[in-house]
């Protein structure tokens, strides 16, 4: 990837609300410049969508996350595409990974409460077809998401200061 | 009782500016834009190759002069980063870039010898000579030449008393750096007065649009430099205290002397951090260093377009995490408005002249803060500038 897209990147990933000409700024860019390449990046698919990262544990409302391990049988002519497509196409399901490893499918599902994500792999995802075997494991606490420490640190630097 | 504080420590000022940093502590919610250390954490690699020295049992003193291991090092990486040649044993681990000033000024005064200290530059330098003995005597630097030292200045400067000068680049508080060609200029005022330069490089790695030269890398210049640098505002390791000092042969041997009385050695856990940051750093071009530059680097060209914009001229900063912009044009001294802009915006920043009495129209603000807060800050003080343009 060229450098202005993934300097770009870089600072979108840290704060997506910056626009074009500060981010300019920033980059020693023109304001064009920078709007284009995001332009182009949105075309392309490499900017999916612009988010917010939420610590759910900070959540008033309860829910339940969990990753199944999905193992599943891949089709003749359309490998693993078909299969995941019929997993992620759930409401239900956040994330959904091909892995190469233990299991095929990394699946991300949330749900109101135990039951409902109980009710979802039995009844949605086991009764599948191509599912072969299924592994819930319950998601108790997120340290880090997407590259962000969600207990932030405390600055403890001195407040002002000319002695350093 | 007599008095016992002996007339030096009496003779020093305390910082003019004490009450306005007591507010600003006591203002929780205010941004500062004062802080003098990076906004990073000592990268996760470096703290723990401290905690499993402490947890191996390495917690004896170290040889005075530090670790062989480490020495070889810092030998090495000066050479590579900064075409600077020193061999390790002529090279101390220091309590700190700090302690090398101390260790310096100590060595080399006389009473009533003069040292040239650039102004505005780092509070510690002129205390430190005076309590050696020595006499600071101030080379005014202007925002005109972006604030580097010209051979007029040093020559007006210079008297037959005069010693050493303090090379301070790039400079806290101004962002200003030297190039290879400023400092061509002025090492053969250096050699015509036999001066000796104390060259303090601690923010030698933060430079942008350029690598930083050490004055001691210009032919003939290392026999009468001392380099002067640490691992604090490069691997963001300000509170491990720990630096280091490259002298020519004789000049070592007193640093030494001094610092093997004084001192015993750095703190060993830090040595051993330190031969992590390097170790690491070797490995991949210095790659954690480089990617704080570059954070560092995009919040400068921010903070400097947004001074120049709201009509406080900025020069445009090479060096450190600093900018320095002139408050003249608010017919207001830097003092005022950093107090106006704290009481009406909450955000602090540094009055210029705490550096030094050409930082009198200045202030100097630190972008060693998130993008965040700069962002926040930035608002605020266009407010406070809309404010006193009325």
């Amino acid at each position: 990837m060229k450098k202005l897209e993934s300097d770009i990147l870089g600072i979108l990933q840290e704060d997506c609300r910056y626009s074009p000409a500060k981010i300019a700024v920033m980059l020693d860019k023109t304001e064009k410049e920078v709007a284009d390449a995001i332009a182009s990046m949105q075309a392309r698919g490499v900017i999916v969508k612009y988010t917010a990262i939420v610590n759910d544990e900070r959540l008033s409302d309860d829910i339940v996350q969990a990753l199944i391990e999905v193992k599943v049988s891949p089709q003749k002519t359309s490998g693993f595409d078909a299969i995941a497509e019929e997993v992620y196409r759930f409401e239900e399901v956040k994330s959904c990974y091909l892995m190469r490893g233990g299991y095929d499918l990394a699946v991300f599902i949330e749900g109101k409460n135990l039951r409902e994500v109980a009710r979802f792999v039995a009844e949605r995802l086991s009764t599948l077809d191509e599912v072969q075997s299924t592994a819930t494991h319950f998601i108790l606490k997120k340290y880090k998401i997407e590259g962000t420490i969600t207990d932030t640190e405390d600055d403890n630097r001195i407040r002002i200061s000319v002695h350093a | 009782m007599r008095n016992f504080v002996n007339r030096r420590s009496q003779e020093l000022k305390p910082s003019g500016i004490r009450k306005f940093f007591d507010i600003v502590s006591e203002m929780k919610d205010a941004i500062s834009l004062g802080v003098g250390e990076p906004d990073f954490i000592t990268p996760w690699h470096i703290r723990n190759a401290a905690i499993k020295s402490i947890q191996r049992g390495y917690t004896q003193y170290t040889g005075n002069r530090g670790l062989p291991a480490l020495r070889e090092l810092i030998a090495r990486y000066m050479s590579e980063r900064f075409s600077v040649e020193y061999p390790a044993e002529n090279i101390i681990v220091t309590v700190g870039a700090s302690e090398g000033i101390d260790l310096v000024m100590r060595a080399v005064c006389d009473a009533g010898d003069e040292i040239l200290v650039p102004d505005p530059s780092y509070v510690s330098y002129a205390p430190c000579v005076l309590l050696a003995g020595g006499v600071p005597v101030r080379v005014p630097c202007s925002q005109e030449n972006a604030f580097i030292l010209t051979p007029e200045a040093l020559e007006k400067a210079i008297t037959p008393r005069t010693k050493a000068i303090i090379l301070p680049y790039p400079n806290n508080p101004t962002g200003g750096i030297m190039t290879k060609e400023q400092l061509e200029a002025v090492a053969p005022v250096f050699e015509k007065h036999d001066l000796l330069v104390v060259s303090d490089e601690i923010y030698a790695e933060l430079t942008y649009g350029g690598k930083h030269v050490s004055v001691a890398s210009l032919a003939g210049m290392r026999e009468r430099t001392v380099v002067i640098n640490g691992f604090s505002k490069a691997f963001a390791m300000t509170g491990w205290r720990i630096g280091f000092v490259c002298a020519p042969p004789e000049l070592d041997k007193a640093l030494f002397k001094i610092h093997q009385y004084a001192i015993m050695c750095a703190p060993s856990a830090s040595q051993y951090a330190a031969v992590e940051a390097l170790k690491d750093g070797f490995g991949d071009n210095f790659a954690v260093v480089e990617s704080m530059r570059e954070e560092y680097d995009r919040r400068r060209r921010f903070i400097t377009n947004f001074f120049n914009e709201t009509g406080l001229a900025c020069f445009e900063p090479r060096g450190a995490f600093y900018v320095y912009p002139s408050t003249a044009s608010l017919g207001m001294t830097g003092e005022e408005f950093a107090n106006g802009l704290l009481r009406a915006e909450k955000v602090a920043v540094v009055p210029g002249d705490a550096f030094g009495e050409a930082g009198k129209y200045h202030v100097r603000c630190s972008y060693a803060t998130s993008m965040a807060n700069l962002d926040t800050a930035t608002s605020r003080i266009a407010e406070y500038v809309k404010k006193c343009k009325g």
